[in-house]
Parts: structure tokens; C-alpha cells; sequence
């Protein structure tokens, strides 16, 4: 049963995926997005971690792909102007996708992974995905990079305010 | 369909990074290659979440956690630079931010 979810998650994160880069509207491949996103969540619930489930739901699901919405929303895309590289970039985008695939692969068969157990018995006894450990990992262990990562937010504010004004800076 | 292993999120998370890396190099339009980046993100997120739980050891959900924040940054400023350019040129196509360069 667990296996048959794993697959299916898989499946519907593939299919979307693709369909993400190979889509010819720019709002086809954000909904596409959204689909992916919910199957990795689902990948997340198969592995207990609940407070990624929360976390991936609210800010990639919701926030960052409504951003994706506005922004389209602001564009004017309606002129229909085509993006499209030539047919030898796109050959040789897929070919060098394929063989960073299979570079990759190589290099994973030959890594030793000791860790144990299967998906159906981690996704029982796991308790490291609860808010709780988090938490406590998050307060004690990570303070000052939770910290700072609230001062890289604030830049980031800054910054895309900067940007995006009217006007520019000069 | 035997027991899911730690390999099995291994391979799932690096052809699921390829996805992401094709993307980026077949399109031209800047959202799609930020939909690009956004999906090899989640790929490492991925299989960092599953080591996490397979290895019982929370540091790795943690990580996972900043790299959403980071990610999270990363987009508003790369999506607030596209409307940047799209104002001086009225396009979303990446050739031009050759006039970035400088």
C-alpha cells in the first residue's frame, strides 16, 4: 500500500514536471507547479515529516506560487511573443539534462548507504518530521542562522520593494 | 513492488533535479527558468527531508526549512528584477538581460 502510494506520488511529480518545462503558457506551467508541489507534499506525509506538510503547503503551494499568479498577472503576455530557442539549443538542453542524469546515477550506485528500513516502517516510527523535535532543533541547535535568515528576509524586502518601484532608482 | 528504500528517494530526487535542469536550459521565458530553479530546489529538499527520516536525525528537515526561506527570498527578488526589465523592454525573454552585464 505504501509502495503504491510512493509510485503514484511519483508518477503525478514527474508527469507534472514535465509538463512544467514543456507547457506553451506560462499559467499552464504554474498550475502544473502547484500540482508538483502538492505531490511532494504528499512524499512528505509518506514520510512523516508534518511540519514540512505545513510548511511546503503554506509557503510554496500558497505564497510563492500566488507571487508566480500576480506576476503573470501584471505582464501583459497577451501579444503571444515566442520564446522559443532553436531546435539544436533545445537537443542540446535535453541531452545535457540526460547526461547530468546519468552522471549523476553513476556517481549514487557507487555511494555506500547504510541507512536501513523501507518507507512503510520509517513512515510509522518516525518521530524527527513532528513539530515538536523542530522546534527544539530549531531554538537551540539553528538559532543564529534562524535568526539571520530573518535579516536575509528583511534585505530581501528591501530589495524587491527597491526594485520593483516605479520610477528606478535614478 | 518491493519496500521503498533511501535509494529509491535518491533516484527519484536526481532525475527530478535533471527535470529542473533541462528546463532551465531549454526555455527562454525568465518564469519558466525560475519554475526551473524552484524544482531542482525541491529536489534537494526532498532528499534531504527523506535521509532526515530514514536516518532518524532532524537536522536534515531543519535545512529543509532554510532552503524554503532562502528560495523563498531568492524568488520575490528574481520575480521583482523580471518585472524590472519587463518594464524597460516589455518582454520576459531571458536574451534580454544581456544588458545587465556590465
Amino acid at each position: 500500500m505504501i509502495s503504491f502510494a510512493f509510485y503514484l506520488l511519483t508518477g503525478l511529480l514527474f508527469v507534472a514536471a514535465l509538463l512544467v518545462i514543456l507547457s506553451r503558457s506560462p499559467m499552464a506551467s504554474v498550475l502544473w507547479m502547484v500540482v508538483a508541489f502538492f505531490a511532494i507534499t504528499g512524499h512528505y506525509v509518506l514520510l512523516n515529516a508534518q511540519f514540512l506538510v505545513a510548511v511546503n503547503l503554506i509557503v510554496y503551494a500558497g505564497a510563492i506560487m500566488v507571487l508566480f499568479v500576480y506576476t503573470i498577472m501584471l505582464l501583459d503576455l497577451s501579444k503571444g511573443v515566442k520564446h522559443k530557442r532553436t531546435l539544436f539549443v533545445r537537443l542540446a538542453g535535453i541531452v545535457s539534462g540526460g547526461l547530468l542524469l546519468t552522471v549523476l546515477i553513476a556517481a549514487m550506485r557507487r555511494s555506500s548507504e547504510t541507512a536501513v528500513g523501507d518507507l512503510a516502517q520509517v513512515g510509522q516510527t518516525s518521530l524527527v518530521g513532528l513539530v515538536k523535535p523542530l522546534g527544539i532543533a530549531l531554538f537551540k541547535d539553528f538559532l543564529v542562522p534562524f535568526e539571520l535568515s530573518s535579516a536575509l528576509f528583511l534585505a530581501a524586502l528591501v530589495g524587491a520593494v527597491a526594485l520593483g518601484k516605479k520610477g528606478g532608482s535614478d | 513492488m518491493g519496500p521503498i528504500t533511501l535509494d529509491h528517494y535518491i533516484y527519484l530526487s536526481t532525475a527530478l533535479f535533471a527535470v529542473g535542469v533541462a528546463g532551465v536550459l531549454i526555455r527562454r521565458n525568465i518564469l519558466v527558468m525560475l519554475m526551473g530553479i524552484e524544482l531542482m530546489l525541491n529536489a534537494v529538499n526532498l532528499l534531504l527531508a527523506a535521509t532526515s527520516a530514514f536516518r532518524q536525525d532532524s537536522d536534515g528537515q531543519v535545512f529543509v526549512f532554510f532552503i524554503m526561506l532562502v528560495a523563498a527570498a531568492e524568488i520575490a527578488v528574481g520575480l521583482a528584477i523580471l518585472m524590472m526589465v519587463y518594464r524597460n523592454s516589455r518582454s520576459i525573454d531571458i536574451k534580454h538581460y544581456n544588458r545587465l552585464k556590465g
